[in-house]
């Protein structure tokens, strides 16, 4: 009864022109055309998207959740790239 | 030095529950609270899957083109909310197949209410009313479950499902006010599918010794004798509304209180109907092995396809 299961996809949808592709979930399909069809009929049945990626899930290359301070925090303590770190005389416009 | 490692993880996690903060996929969780979550989520998947049975049986006979239509759609959105939740539980790490066997196999369980037969076109009406209701109470909360594939599965669930209970009240209300053999189905149709909407919150609060655990843990929000009450404090006065009776004698209403007061559960059908032996239970799986069993040859016909073209562009 054990036969090779399909494989996992990823998929993205965007929703409308100007906006990126976000990931909405996952399906299992043989090939990319039936993922692509099968997200269609999954992710978009009351018109969430006019535009379909999908990528085979073993092929994302995710960062590590035990890495996450090393990565991210060096930014927290860098307030001065925001612009609310600087002081603007009062009456100065168009800043 | 282990045990304390251990130790600190967990109330590292603790905190984070109890700070609102999501858990994803990679992050760290106790053993328990993964299993906790593989059980609830597949089984929550099964009841969406086998859930479409009772439905499909009417689907050819619907009164007209435009029921059959919203039967359809709604048949359909079952499908995709299965979909949706074996895809959550594989972030856990389950086998998406393997959970799929357990249902067939018989130790994987799902909402009891799909055991109870569709004997006239009233019972969908009963279904999208009674039992989407039901689950609507159940799902909103998990919107705000702990672990973020299974909150936002049900997010999207929430929004497609309110549709469900809406035609299922349309359907009960124009039976209701229609001729008085149409007003006797939806009367039977309620009748008959109250107590086991009922059931669908689970046992009494007293009776139910893994909850405490799950509210700890934020994957449940509200206990289930809590979500019973506000579901019978918001359906009685709809079925007044159209003119229909509640099937229960001791059902009346506290002006103290403000809540409902209804009569006793009877647990024991309950339990018969979980262990198997409800009026459909073999039936819906034998439909579901049947289903998984004939289509075996298109599944590995169509990998066989992918392989081969894959084969041909390497070469």
């Amino acid at each position: 009864m054990s036969t090779k299961e399909w494989p996992l996809w990823e998929v993205f949808i965007r929703s409308k022109q100007g906006l990126n592709h976000k990931h909405v979930g996952s399906l299992r399909a043989p090939d990319a055309q039936l993922a692509i069809e099968n997200a269609r009929d999954v992710y978009t049945r009351r018109n969430e998207g006019i535009s379909i990626w999908v990528i085979p899930s073993s092929e994302i290359v995710a960062s590590d959740p035990d890495d996450s301070d090393s990565l991210f925090e060096p930014a927290a303590s860098k307030v001065y790239r925001h612009p609310t770190f600087y002081d603007v005389p009062d009456g100065i416009s168009h800043m | 030095m282990k045990e304390t490692n251990l130790e600190a993880l967990e109330t590292a996690f603790q905190a984070k529950i109890d700070k609102d903060i999501r858990i994803e996929p990679k992050d760290w969780m106790p053993e328990e609270y993964r299993k906790t979550l593989i059980r609830q989520i597949s089984q929550h998947a099964h009841s969406e899957i086998v859930g479409m049975l009772p439905e499909g049986n009417w689907i050819t006979r619907a009164p007209n083109l435009r029921r059959k239509a919203v039967l359809l759609a709604k048949v359909q959105d079952e499908a995709g909310h299965g979909l949706y939740l074996y895809s959550a539980v594989e972030t856990l790490g389950a086998d998406r197949e393997a959970t799929i066997d357990d249902l067939h196999s018989g130790k994987a369980k799902y909402s009891s209410i799909f055991n109870y037969p569709t004997l006239s076109w009233a019972d969908m009406g009963a279904i999208g009313w009674l039992v989407d209701g039901a689950a609507i109470m159940n799902q909103v909360p998990l919107c705000r479950c702990s672990y973020g594939p299974y909150a936002r599965a049900m997010v999207r669930v929430c929004k497609e499902e309110s549709f469900h209970q809406r035609q299922g009240f349309e359907i009960m209300s124009t039976l209701a006010n229609g001729t008085p053999i149409q007003k006797a189905l939806a009367q039977d149709a309620l009748n008959r599918f109250w107590w086991p909407a009922l059931m669908m919150f689970g046992p009494n609060d007293s009776d139910s010794p893994h909850s405490q655990q799950s509210m700890d843990w934020k994957i449940k929000r509200f206990s289930n004798d809590e979500l019973r009450q506000t579901f019978v404090d918001v359906t009685v006065p709809q079925a007044e509304m159209i003119g229909l009776t509640i099937p229960d004698p001791d059902l009346k209403f506290n002006e103290e209180t403000g809540h409902y007061e209804f009569g006793a559960i009877n647990w024991d059908e309950f339990w018969e109907v979980v262990k198997g032996n409800g009026p459909c239970n073999a039936d819906r799986i034998a439909a579901r092995r049947n289903a998984k069993e004939n289509g075996q040859w298109v599944r590995e016909a169509a990998m066989a396809h992918e392989e081969k073209r894959k084969a041909k562009q390497a070469s």
